[in-house]
């Protein structure tokens, strides 16, 4: 009896296994279909969409080659503004929100609350709400270049941030930091030598969520930027089949495939770390 | 996976135990005699370490106060001001009340925008969370492969929405074209194929919220309903979903305002076409969502009422924030106290 119980429950669990992997693979197939596509020509594209490129359909590296130039724009550029514009915002508002944070957690003043309110109320307030007056303001200020965007990030993206030191920041005992000032630590000192170091998980979590969402961002790059000059990848990508005439799919793909090579790399090193801030963002979606 | 549940509690408990005072830390500790005398100073260095720290204030808080009245706070009450103003340009706005907002719920576009994106809203969100939890339910009996079939799943969240768009545009149009049509051709078309996208996109996302959820639920809860004589499907509905409440509140939010927020993957993937010629002339883009609605009606071609479109954002921002504000407030009492 026991023995019989047992087999069906291996039984049952393998016939799981087939199925999820059944739709591990369908999960896979789209992403299968850009690598294939990328490498058939054009033409082809359309009409043998899952067609495994031979004979006359390979295309070889030619659509790569012809995506660097596509849309009258360098990919490379688009590729280099969006890192800088990645890196530089997600920097700016992992040092300036955890420290905001520090001191709104640590010093319990009216004006820190309404501080920390004004944040949590910001995430609820979707893009579309401030994104016409959000750029006129940008532009008055001359944040619209890549190097002053991460400015507009930083403002914008604050809120789920500091929510998320906040809420850490009070999980650590004061004593720590009381030691410190104790040995004669400053406010700074103490926040950059001894607070600074036990944030390290959220700054991964916030970290990862700031890389994601400001690496994938379209709308808010695309009203502030210049786009005649700068482009990032979801511009660039989107210029390409929003501007009329003929589009060749097969140089589409090659981008598509490039742009998102780095983004599963990146995803396969630190898996951990990623799902692990996404699931602590969750707040925000 | 814990940080989930605490961040996401924090503002509701804020005052209570969620985050406690730094004053209160040493209740749960337990000091020696030494300690507690140095309790007693604490007060004084605390102050002082205050009174340090307020000296700083315009290097920790400043430049994040400056950047969240540009970026936010600044943008969000201009806004509001500007949804009851006429202008072409901002300077030259002038008052005229509610007129904005007449003509926005007037705008025959908009209120199909509405019902396009709550029908929407409400198939992804209920699909979405039933494939989500059955692969996190699978993922979490111990079964082969968890790992490697968990990050399968939720790899394509991190691809941006544009790009997610036109990778599905040319599957559809792959399969549609064998049958002489496209994405662009139908709006059925166009709204299962977005739930298809965002059901790819959404469903390994949630499933992570899942898992962390079933993980938490307690080992002898599951083993007494086990000795009860409980069938699996007994266990599931009576012990695992009430003890994963926390979870599906978080899922369901999250995948509601989702719905309502969607813009990259509906501009990429569709762009609102077909569109369907009105009586009087205009078009009504059957597949355009409210957030496309709104952007439309900003800079679309044609566009000539900037505060009319404010207006529709104010409305939007009401309906995101109060939708999930209620729900939140509904599904939290259903959850299970411990």
């Amino acid at each position: 009896m026991k023995q019989n119980t047992l087999s069906a429950e291996r039984r049952r669990k393998t016939v799981l296994s087939v199925v999820l992997a059944a739709i591990c693979i369908i999960y896979v197939l789209p992403v299968l279909a850009v690598v294939i596509n990328s490498f058939k020509v054009n033409t082809f594209v359309k009409t043998d969409t899952f067609a495994i490129p031979t004979g006359e359909m390979w295309a070889g590296f030619a659509n790569f080659l012809k995506g660097m130039t596509f849309g009258n724009y360098p990919f490379v550029k688009s590729v280099l503004y969006s890192i800088l514009i990645t890196v530089l915002s997600t920097f700016l508002i992992l040092l300036f929100t955890s420290m905001a944070a520090w001191y709104i957690a640590r010093v319990n003043s009216r004006v820190c609350r309404i501080i920390y309110y004004l944040c949590v109320f910001s995430m609820v307030v979707p893009f579309q709400m401030v994104m016409f007056t959000l750029s006129k303001t940008a532009d008055t200020l001359h944040l619209n270049t890549p190097w002053t965007i991460p400015i507009v990030y930083l403002g914008f993206g604050a809120g789920l941030a500091i929510f998320m030191f906040v809420g850490f920041v009070k999980s650590i005992p004061l004593e720590i930091e009381e030691a410190a000032a104790v040995d004669g630590c400053g406010p700074m000192r103490t926040f950059f030598s001894v607070v600074l170091p036990m944030l390290k998980p959220t700054l991964i979590s916030v970290g990862i969520l700031e890389i994601m969402w400001v690496w994938n961002d379209y709308l808010l790059p695309y009203l502030v930027l210049d786009i005649n000059e700068y482009r990032t990848i979801p511009i660039h990508i989107q210029y390409l089949k929003g501007s009329y005439g003929t589009v060749d799919l097969g140089a589409t793909m090659a981008l598509i495939l490039l742009s998102i090579i780095p983004v599963i790399i990146f995803y396969l090193l630190c898996q951990k770390h990623i799902i692990k801030g996404v699931a602590a963002g969750a707040v925000k979606g | 996976m814990e940080d989930a549940g605490r961040a996401f509690a924090c503002p509701a408990t804020y005052h209570s135990s969620g985050c406690m005072r730094p004053e209160e830390w040493q209740s749960d500790k337990v000091f020696s005699g030494e300690m507690i005398a140095l309790r007693k100073k604490r007060p004084g260095t605390s102050n002082s370490l205050t009174r340090a720290k307020r000296l700083w204030s315009p290097i920790f808080v400043g430049p994040v106060v400056a950047a969240f009245v540009i970026g936010f706070v600044w943008p969000f009450i201009q806004g509001i001001y500007l949804s009851f103003c006429q202008f072409r340009l901002i300077r030259d706005a002038e008052f005229i009340g509610f007129g904005n907002y007449l003509k926005a719920l007037q705008d025959g576009s908009f209120r199909h925008a509405f019902w396009y994106t709550a029908l929407f809203a409400l198939v992804s969100l209920v699909l979405i969370n039933v494939l989500a939890f059955a692969v996190a339910y699978a993922l979490t009996q111990g079964i082969k492969g968890s790992n490697l079939f968990r990050t399968v799943f939720f790899m394509p969240n991190l691809i941006g929405g544009i790009v997610l768009g036109y990778i599905w545009s040319m599957i559809f149009d792959g399969i549609l074209s064998r049958y002489g049509t496209s994405v662009l051709m139908e709006t059925k078309y166009g709204f299962w194929g977005l739930i298809i996208l965002v059901a790819w996109q959404q469903i390994g996302y949630m499933m992570i919220i899942y898992i962390a959820g079933l993980q938490a639920v307690p080992e002898d809860m599951l083993e007494a309903a086990k000795i009860d004589g409980a069938s699996r499907w007994q266990t599931l509905w009576r012990v695992t979903i009430p003890n994963v409440m926390p979870s599906i509140t978080i899922c369901t939010f999250l995948g509601l305002t989702n719905g309502f927020k969607l813009f990259d993957q509906n501009l990429a993937l569709t762009a609102g076409q077909p569109f369907l010629i009105q009586p009087d002339g205009s078009a009504i883009k059957t597949t355009e969502m409210l957030a496309l609605n709104i952007f439309n009606t900003f800079y679309g071609s044609g566009a000539k009422s900037p505060g009319v479109a404010q207006a529709k954002a104010v409305l939007f921002f009401i309906l995101v924030a109060g939708l999930g504000l209620l729900q939140l407030s509904y599904t939290r009492k259903k959850e299970v106290q411990q």
